[in-house]
């Protein structure tokens, strides 16, 4: 295939595309609309989807919104600028693919994941979960969605319920002590 | 203004005192011989941050202030596989590690000055006693009390205890634990100048309340202000040379600019934290001294301890919201005796400690995956936390090296970290983590989750003092015993690690090294 064609396939508005699922949730109340897209430069809309769906069975919470896991897309595609990286990827989801018989993604849960541990030694799977464990949990809807306040403690949470815990006896005065004046 | 703006300066040929380091020790260091009338210069490889700098989030905070120049690791550790570049969370920046640390500020105990006689001597262990005592130090200890400002010492009233403290407390009681706040450095009220503790809980990211001591703000201005200090940030020592009389007299570093730059030294005392200050006089080799500076016993870079350590955490049924407020203000020292019948020597401390939800995922369980990792990070905002910090045994063999492999953007050759557990310290460890979740399990823990040791923010020991100069680097004033004009002035100076964090020791050493190298350079003994 010629450079050119190929730069085409890539670079012509690929992007992971998706709604919210959980319309009561944090990620939701913090969403200014239910469809969300993440654009790609490097990887294709089918690799990113697959790599997605990776993650999400190396790192499952599941209620937590692909939108999230998009990130973790977002921040493979940027290190695939590099095209060693890059390689790496598309050449990962390819083997995962021909693992599969053809196409992993249509594949039960169950099924995919026994392909997920059968690659967990690989430098592509390492990759991906050395990526996620930073970018999965460090943006403002993971924040929303495991109950952490990130920056928004940046004031002090002397009022903001530092000490609201209210399931278990006090401390003794002696062994605490008194809020500054 | 900028704590750099109006101070005096020092000329290159000034025979000045040189200070490497501006943390717990060095920035110390430097006020107590400014406040003697004595010209110093601090050289500190960091860059210079305000309070208003420091970042509410803990990847970007760790971009900000922690030492990334390149390390390498080996040994059986743990650090080796999953963090095999990053074996030290440190701070690079004025004020050291003071800018990220938690603030505990606990005394040694005195049997732990003498751990080779109370404990007896271990195979495969390095004890040795060290050449000062507890009641030496008493003194010191006292002062650094004031001057850092610890609760529960001075009539400072203890910090008010947070969510995360208040599940450690009422496991605590149910087993017949004492539990506290803890004797730490941070204002629960307004005090010298600066504000109380606001409970932001970004301890690890630098205070920016000032609430926290740290030689940034407290130290290094009151020494900048007598005109007798002068700090240098961006300064990155190199190596330290000497005349042919054997005493150091120069200290080279590059600047801002990576322009190589040499200050005429009168003294030169190395606070760059163990794995910077041993590998400085390793790198300092010359043919008068092939083995580093003030290495004839073979013991630079040797004995690294970094605690034993580990963390456990918790989860329970209803929300703790541990992150909120702060990070380590809470102990239990019940189990930092000397116990035998345990099963190991020496103690350890139990102290509450918070992650947020970005360093949790990092480090609950370095490389794992899948289920069993992912169903503790959903319980995230109903967890509660400890870290478990007690003495590990000084070895040989654990030793900070030169790689001549890597180098760094200098072309200096950089350290490499070895480390393998102690049996003691793998013992120790064990108990410390079932007492752990005994604790947390008698207030109703759903789950409970050991946590490996962290890149080690407590590095000790690689220049260690010692009475006969066969055994170490120092002597009981931190004066090598090789090069009488050149001083270790940080934790690399201990001889042992104890069970408590090392701060408070440091600065204690840090203002009896000052008063005798005042007393010494004006008798002219130095």
């Amino acid at each position: 295939m010629s450079l050119s064609r190929r730069n085409f396939l890539r670079n012509s508005r690929n992007a992971l595309i998706g709604t919210l699922a959980f319309s009561n949730g944090a990620v939701a109340l913090l969403a200014p609309s239910k469809v969300w897209s993440m654009p790609l430069q490097q990887l294709s809309s089918e690799e990113g989807e697959t790599i997605l769906k990776l993650t999400r069975h190396i790192f499952p919470h599941d209620t937590l919104e692909d939108a999230v896991y998009a990130f973790v897309v977002r921040d493979l595609d940027k290190a695939a600028s590099n095209a060693d990286v890059l390689a790496m990827l598309t050449n990962g989801v390819k083997d995962i693919d021909r693992r599969a018989g053809g196409q992993w993604m249509p594949l039960s849960s169950d099924e995919q994941f026994r392909h997920v541990e059968a690659i967990s030694d690989s430098l592509f799977f390492e990759t991906i979960r050395s990526t996620a464990v930073v970018s999965l949990y460090n943006n403002e809807l993971a924040f929303a969605h495991f109950g952490y306040e990130g920056a928004k403690g940046d004031g002090g949470y002397l009022y903001a319920g530092f000490d609201d815990l209210d399931w278990l006896p006090d401390p003794a005065p002696a062994d605490s002590g008194i809020k500054p004046a | 203004m900028a704590l750099t703006d109006k101070q005096k300066t020092f000329s290159h040929d000034d025979s000045v005192v040189v200070i490497i380091g501006s943390g717990a020790g060095g920035g110390t260091l430097a006020n107590g011989l400014a406040q003697q009338g004595i010209n110093t210069v601090v050289l500190e490889a960091g860059q210079l941050h305000t309070t208003a700098d420091f970042l509410a989030d803990e990847w970007a905070s760790f971009s900000q202030l922690a030492w990334l120049d390149p390390r390498t690791t080996s040994g059986s550790f743990r650090l080796a596989k999953d963090f095999a570049g990053l074996p030290a969370w440190i701070v690079k920046a004025v004020g050291g590690t003071t800018i990220h640390w938690a603030g505990a500020s606990l005394r040694f105990q005195p049997h732990e000055f003498k751990a080779l006689t109370t404990y007896g001597s271990l195979n495969d262990a390095n004890l040795l006693d060290w050449p000062i005592s507890y009641d030496e130090l008493a003194p010191y200890y006292a002062n650094a009390e004031n001057r850092m400002g610890v609760t529960r010492t001075n009539d400072i009233g203890g910090l008010p205890g947070n969510n995360n403290f208040k599940v450690m407390n009422a496991g605590a009681k149910k087993l017949g634990y004492s539990c506290n706040t803890g004797h730490m450095a941070i204002n629960s009220q307004p005090r010298d100048g600066r504000l109380a503790c606001q409970q932001r809980g970004f301890c690890f990211q630098g205070c920016r309340f000032g609430a926290k001591w740290s030689t940034l703000y407290t130290e290094l201005p009151a020494g900048v202000a007598t005109g007798h200090l002068e700090i240098r940030p961006e300064s990155h020592v190199a190596r330290i040379e000497h005349n042919k009389n054997g005493r150091v007299n120069a200290v080279v570093y590059f600047d801002k600019n990576g322009k190589e730059q040499r200050q005429k030294a009168r003294v030169v005392a190395v606070a760059g934290n163990s794995i910077e200050t041993p590998r400085l006089l390793l790198n300092s080799a010359s043919s008068m001294f092939p083995g580093g500076l003030a290495n004839s016993s073979g013991q630079v870079g040797r004995n690294y301890m970094r605690h034993m350590t580990g963390s456990v955490y918790a989860t329970f049924e209803k929300p703790v919201h541990m992150y909120r407020g702060t990070t380590m203000a809470g102990i239990i020292s019940d189990e930092a005796r000397h116990d035998p019948t345990r099963g190991f020597v020496g103690g350890y401390e139990m102290e509450t400690l918070s992650l947020g939800l970005p360093f949790m995922a990092a480090f609950l369980n370095p490389g794992a995956w899948g289920r069993d990792f992912t169903r503790a990070m959903d319980q995230y905002d109903h967890m509660a936390g400890m870290w478990l910090v007690g003495e590990d045994m000084p070895r040989e063999s654990n030793r900070i090296t030169l790689n001549t492999d890597v180098k760094d953007t200098y072309g200096m050759p950089v350290a490499n970290v070895h480390y393998d557990d102690h049996p003691n310290d793998v013992a120790m460890r064990q108990h410390a983590f079932e007492r752990g979740e005994a604790i947390y399990n008698a207030v109703g823990a759903a789950d409970t989750i050991r946590t490996p040791p962290y890149p080690s923010t407590h590095n000790l020991g690689s220049c260690r003092m010692s009475e006969k100069a066969q055994d170490g680097v120092c002597n009981g004033i931190g004066q090598s015993h090789d090069i009488p004009n050149l001083f270790i002035s940080d934790g690399s100076q201990f001889t042992t690690s104890a069970s408590e964090n090392p701060t408070l020791t440091i600065v204690a050493l840090a203002l009896r090294q000052s008063e005798k190298m005042g007393q010494m350079l004006k008798q002219g003994t130095v």
